[in-house]
């Protein structure tokens, strides 16, 4: 038995959700190897081979890779795939556009964002906005799956020593080019990383508003989310959103203000290890899952919540 | 230009499940159902899309059961021209369920195929990939913006940090994000003429594709609960609460 971990890298940096999925591929059993597949990105395969418990680490490094877009990296990824009984990626935006176009191939059923590996065929999984987990058994050969990060505690970036092989590029396809990238640039830490995020709903009224939450976030070293209404709304872009639909967090700490706690905001949060709702709405759900709720109009707690840090 | 939109008939959105007393599946027992919201953008795009003279006709397809029809109404009322109906009882997983769409894909080929990112239901966010997969088509998921160019289209796409453009030869798979449209209502004379719009069905086993399940499905449970927390008075103890009791701010 044998696992292949997807590495999620810009090319630069592994991404951390790399180390979460890890853990999840220590927890199924046998040897794990991590697949490198990017462009001029030999310091990432370095930052792999000194990942705690990584046997081996292959690096397929084109610059037809240098996007990781679908089409290329799933064939890629195809090529090597009947070495390994499990094959896991991160269930970010780049696993979940990755992997499923690579199941297909391999003619597998997928399983998406297991947040429990109950053996090595057996998985736990939230479904439904995580109203219900279901536990699901493959019996496909191999068995392609998505990783909940915040699930699985991340393994050490360090003390591994694997060796370094190269992949040959296979099945490079031009069915799609990159064109460009707007990434938002933020001093604070990225939502999914971060051990306090606050977050803003419906209730703060406008994406002007936002900068009282961004206040406090400085103060704390926080990242800054919403809900999916604060973005529906045009308060907030999209990658802000916290939920079913968007990101799913589990930090230390969640100040939740002016979010009513809709089932599917709660799917993206809930397992944050202290959370804090701020609503004018004594009977909103959100205080249902808070450990400290304050009844208090957002625009008057806020600020002083600020002079209080 | 052919547009296909495949879409699911899932739980509403305000229902909340809970599993079987016996915890083996979700108990589906008279709640209320009604289209994926993502594949209602998925619709309204393609619907947008032919309004602006791109498309010349807009298909909508599910893989279902007889119920389904009710949805595929749905879309027939915001705008879509005819639907296909691919009739199962049984719930198939998105790999079956992308095999009997490519099927329907290959008969039909259209130049696009726009689908939401993922169900509410199943949450698995699989099927628009797989398809693009079995059709060796390209793909754009999460889109935020799409445009027509010519043998081509130029896709913004929903990504971890930010946005991505890409460029998709076409045909193309495209699966829905959020923000790429907000989609109308139908009217209702709108509903009253989608009664009368073509709607063809056919059963999964006409198709002959393997639908076999992969997985199974062992247990269905309720989450963990978190222990009932308190109100606080203030911002101050709150502030203090959050120092001194939980230890999460110093």
């Amino acid at each position: 038995m044998s696992t292949l971990v997807i590495a999620e890298h810009d090319n630069s940096n592994l991404k951390p959700s790399t180390l979460n999925t890890l853990a999840a591929a220590n927890a199924i059993g046998g040897s794990v190897h991590l697949l490198v597949v990017g462009s001029s990105c030999q310091a990432v395969a370095d930052a792999c081979a000194a990942v705690d418990g990584v046997e081996k680490v292959l690096l397929a490094d084109d610059a037809a890779y240098a996007n990781q877009l679908a089409e290329s990296t799933a064939n890629l990824i195809k090529s090597v795939a009947a070495d390994y009984s499990h094959i896991l990626a991160p269930a970010t935006t780049f696993g979940k556009n990755v992997l499923p176009r690579l199941s297909a191939l391999l003619d597998v059923q997928q399983i998406s964002e297991i947040t429990e590996v109950v053996s090595e065929d057996t998985f736990k999984r939230p479904i439904y906005a995580g109203s219900c987990i279901a536990t699901v058994k493959s019996n496909d050969a191999t068995k392609v799956i998505t990783v909940r990060a915040t699930a699985f505690d991340p393994v050490s970036d360090s003390g591994g020593s694997a060796t370094i092989e190269a992949v040959t590029p296979e099945g490079v396809s031009d069915l799609s080019s990159f064109v460009g990238e707007e990434i938002a640039k933020s001093d604070r830490p990225e939502l999914t990383a971060a051990s306090i995020v606050i977050s803003g709903g419906r209730g703060m009224q406008s994406g002007d508003n936002f900068h009282l939450l961004e206040t406090i976030a400085d103060k704390l070293g926080a990242a800054v989310g919403a809900s999916r209404a604060a973005v529906d709304a045009g308060f907030v872009p999209n990658d802000y959103q916290v939920g079913q639909t968007g990101k799913i967090v589990a930090p230390d700490l969640y100040i939740a203000v002016g979010i009513s706690g809709a089932i599917q905001h709660l799917a993206g949060m809930k397992d944050s290890k202290v959370i804090v709702a701020i609503n004018k709405d004594e009977d909103a759900p959100i205080f249902q899952v808070a450990d400290y709720g304050l009844v208090a109009d957002l625009f008057d707690a806020l600020p002083e919540l600020s002079d209080n840090l | 230009m052919k547009i296909v939109v495949p879409i699911k008939r899932v739980v509403d959105y305000n229902v909340k499940v809970r599993p079987l007393s016996d915890q083996s599946d979700v108990d589906l027992n008279n709640v209320k159902m009604s289209m994926n919201p993502f594949c209602e953008i998925a619709i309204e795009e393609a619907v947008r899309l032919k309004e602006a003279g791109t498309a010349t006709e807009v298909i909508a397809v599910t893989v279902g059961t007889s119920a389904s029809q009710e949805q595929l109404r749905t879309a027939l009322a915001l705008g879509a021209d005819r639907a296909i109906l691919i009739e199962t009882e049984s719930s198939l997983e998105p790999l079956a369920i992308s095999k009997a769409l490519a099927k329907v894909i290959e008969k039909e080929a259209p130049q696009l195929i726009i689908l939401g990112k993922q169900a509410i239901d199943g949450d698995n966010n699989q099927t628009g990939q797989m398809l693009a997969a079995l059709l060796n088509y390209s793909q754009a998921t999460f889109a935020s913006e799409i445009s027509i160019e010519g043998d081509s289209a130029s896709v913004t796409r929903e990504i971890d940090g930010g946005l991505q453009t890409i460029k998709v030869s076409l045909p193309a798979i495209v699966t829905t994000d959020l923000r790429l449209n907000e989609p109308r209502y139908a009217s209702l004379p709108n509903i009253m003429k989608a009664k009368k719009k073509e709607m063809d069905i056919q059963p999964v086993d006409s198709l002959g594709i393997d639908t076999a399940p992969r997985l199974e499905l062992i247990s269905v449970e309720p989450p963990a609960t978190r222990a009932e927390g308190i109100k606080v008075e203030s911002v101050e103890e709150l502030v203090s609460k959050l120092k001194n009791e939980a230890k999460v701010i110093s």
